[in-house]
């Protein structure tokens, strides 16, 4: 096609298409709006409208406005729990931060060293296990750290460190704490992969300019690459926040929906799950399930916002 | 791209949705055309095998014109699953049952229909059917099937080689205990508290029905006479509490299929039983094992036995083979059911009032203990779990809690009595 004709067909074109709606605009927005509108939008509204209502026990719905929510946080016998759920929610979120998102730093900044040899095989490595199913996770994990059959207390009898070992799954002061560290364990190639990749990013000439101008290699971390790499941290910081308090499923896999010993592996997604399906004798209830997943959702939504107008104005994205 | 283009564009796609739309109803009337099957909903995932070889078999012989399919989740996503499949309307044909509530519930939200008017529910005693019956017993909405029975299943080589012989009372079971712990070579209990559950059926509800002499106490906790603050219930959890020492290492993150193995592989003498464990250690254990009835607290005592209605069948509402459907549950009623059911699976017995002859010693054992004691079914099954916080979840924790050593058996008591007047009319007094 020439200049010429091209040209041509866009002014005529052009005079029509701006008079008119933009069709083509439409056309492209509306796959993503539309699977948006139907799998995310849809289900979420619908969910808050279903937790203004109560349901009798033939099944009828009946509105109640904020009668749920009143249950839910005034009531002893809900909010005991859902209070429970949540500290023990920031307990689970506080782990990952320090420990995952450490080790993880830690293990991108070892991996980026210039003369390291097989970095690709560590990176998979450490990667493999954010790949397997959760239901396996937890499986080895309790078949390693099982009292009776595991290989924990074997290994640490070979040490001579035996008297150190104990049902930790099964201890309410360990449970949530052993928890947390198998999801460590298995989602700390995330935070790996994002922050090597903005390690990755930064140019050899600022970190050789700090070389020269006499910085040693722990003040070039602090002071030239741990900046660059802050709008990284805030989106690794970000993403474990929403993951951690979706959380379910590693923790009904280990320790059941009833989430023990005594609710101290409790967190709102198996809280959720009981109220919303119930359990054994337990009748679940849609309507009040529907009230904790909007708390849930309201509690994310503070934490995103906070994030974003507390944080992430504050961070400047550096470009080269 | 210009205005043509994107008009041939769009009508393309069009075209394109229409074809798959077409295709796609196209299958689901296929789909519905072929369905001429009973479907069976169930949690006896372990049972399929038994279904699809023996079960199913015997009725198509009868009745050749009907398929039926089983079709099992495991036990602890049973009723969420249903839940959403009900709520969805793809539910199968044939619900099997929960005991007591949960049923209920399906029935008062019109998901199951009355079997009143289905042939064969005659041969079922009243209180068979008050497990799946409304609260004021005219109308029944699944037929029975099965009950459950509690025990103690114990190793006797172990028994032998230590000269034991299985406890009547509770000081004799505790001296057997001392001996087993004295020799060293084998765990006392077998007995995990991980699950929870295990502490409180296997445990709470098992020896418990000596102490609140059964239907007498049950129906006493119902009418808000007793309380779980009472003796006979705190007992219980005494003596919970002193089994800790005789459990496995690290019993506190033990869960059910450890505690299985664990008697299994020959390394515990004692295994506080469900009869259903019966046809599992037939398969597993390659040594020869027996059962003991929970023991009566005192000499002389009568002794109460927890045979709890655990499992029955019922009819979706919106099933399209309602005819099928009862004709199905007419033959379940049947003395050959009973007589396949109970001895495929031993552990499971017939509620049915046809006398069937249960030929594995030992779950004969574990039946034949309804001729000598008093049958019960679990405290907090009818009624009392309907309220929040939900009773059956209550004594889960506190009885793991109590073996934990993390709660005193008083405060377990209170905290289960506490939950329960809560919300419970009766016991609010």
């Amino acid at each position: 096609m020439t200049d010429l004709t091209a040209s041509q067909v866009q002014s005529t074109d052009a005079v029509r298409a701006r008079s008119r709606f933009p069709v083509h605009i439409a056309v492209f927005l509306a796959p993503a709006v539309a699977i948006y509108t139907l799998f995310s939008i849809y289900p979420l509204i619908d969910t808050i409208r279903l937790s203004l209502y109560a349901g009798d026990e033939t099944g009828l719905r009946s509105f109640v406005g904020l009668q749920n929510f009143r249950t839910l946080l005034a009531d002893p016998n809900w909010s005991g729990q859902f209070w429970n759920a949540l500290r023990n929610n920031l307990i689970f979120f506080a782990i990952h931060m320090v420990v995952q998102n450490g080790i993880g730093l830690g293990l991108a900044m070892l991996l980026s060293l210039p003369r390291l040899t097989g970095g690709s095989v560590y990176r998979t490595l450490i990667f493999l296990p954010t790949m397997l199913s959760v239901v396996i996770i937890g499986f080895i994990w309790q078949l390693i750290l099982n009292p009776l059959w595991g290989i924990a207390p074997s290994l640490l009898d070979a040490v001579g460190l035996r008297s150190l070992f104990g049902p930790w799954l099964g201890q309410e002061s360990t449970a949530l704490l052993t928890v947390s560290l198998i999801s460590v364990w298995q989602f700390v190639g995330i935070p790996m992969m994002l922050i090597y990749a903005a390690l990755l990013n930064i140019p050899d000439d600022l970190l050789d300019a700090a070389t020269v101008d006499g910085a040693g290699p722990f003040s070039v971390f602090w002071f030239v690459r741990l900046p660059l790499i802050l709008p990284t941290l805030g989106v690794v910081s970000i993403l474990t926040f929403v993951a951690n308090f979706n959380a379910f499923d590693l923790i009904y896999a280990i320790k059941g929906a009833l989430a023990g010993p005594n609710f101290s592996t409790d967190i709102l997604g198996t809280f959720f799950y009981r109220t919303f399906f119930g359990f054994q004798l337990q009748v679940g209830s849609p309507t009040m399930g529907a009230a904790v997943a909007t708390a849930m959702l309201v509690i994310i939504l503070i934490g995103v916002l906070i994030y974003l107008f507390g944080v992430q104005r504050r961070l400047q994205r550096h470009t080269f | 791209m210009t205005k043509l283009h994107s008009k041939a564009f769009l009508r393309r796609a069009g075209r394109l949705l229409a074809g798959a739309s077409v295709a796609a109803s196209a299958l689901a009337f296929a789909h519905a055309a072929s369905a001429q099957t009973l479907t069976i909903e169930s949690w006896r995932n372990d049972d399929a095998d038994v279904w699809n070889t023996k079960i199913i078999p015997a009725f198509n012989k009868k009745h050749p014109d009907i398929k039926v399919q089983f079709k099992a989740d495991p036990p602890t996503e049973y009723n969420a699953a249903l839940n959403a499949r009900l709520a969805g309307g793809t539910a199968g044909d044939l619900i099997t049952c929960r005991p007591f509530d949960a049923s209920l519930d399906l029935f008062k939200k019109g998901n199951l229909v009355s079997v009143n008017d289905v042939k064969g529910i005659e041969n079922f005693s009243d209180v068979a059917k008050s497990a799946w019956s409304t609260d004021d017993g005219k109308t029944t909405f699944c037929m029975p099937m099965a009950s459950v029975i509690h025990g103690f299943v114990f190793n006797k080589e172990i028994f032998d080689e230590l000269k034991l012989t299985p406890p009547k009372t509770m000081a004799e079971f505790h001296a057997v205990l001392d001996k087993i712990k004295a020799d060293g070579k084998y765990t006392p209990i077998a007995m995990g508290t991980a699950d929870q559950w295990e502490a409180a059926t296997m445990g709470f509800q098992n020896i418990g029905v000596n102490y609140w002499k059964g239907e007498e106490g049950r129906k006493a906790l119902i009418e808000g006479k007793q309380k779980f603050t009472d003796p006979a219930y705190v007992d219980v959890f005494k003596e919970l509490a002193s089994w800790a020492p005789y459990m496995g290492d690290g019993y506190k993150s033990q869960k059910y299929p450890d505690t299985q193995n664990l008697f299994t592989l020959g390394r515990a003498a004692i295994y506080p039983a469900g009869s259903w464990d019966v046809p599992i250690f037939r398969k597993q254990a390659d040594f020869q094992f027996d059962a003991f009835a929970p023991p009566v607290v005192k000499d002389g005592d009568k002794c109460y036995i927890s045979d709890h209605t655990d499992i029955a069948i019922g009819i979706n509402a919106k099933s399209k083979n309602m005819d099928a459907a009862k004709t199905f549950l007419s033959w379940v009623a049947s003395p050959e059911f009973a007589d396949i059911y109970a001895n495929e699976l031993p552990g499971f017995f017939p509620l049915s009032k046809a006398k069937v002859e249960v030929k594995d010693p030992v779950a004969a054992k574990f039946v034949g203990w309804r001729g000598t004691c008093e049958s019960s079914i679990r405290n907090s099954y009818q009624i009392l779990s309907r309220g929040t916080p939900n009773l059956e979840n209550e004594l889960w924790n506190v009885s793991a809690q109590v073996m934990n050593g993390s709660m005193k058996p008083e405060e377990a008591a209170k905290k289960a009595e506490d939950g329960l007047a809560s919300w419970y009319e009766p016991h609010k007094k």
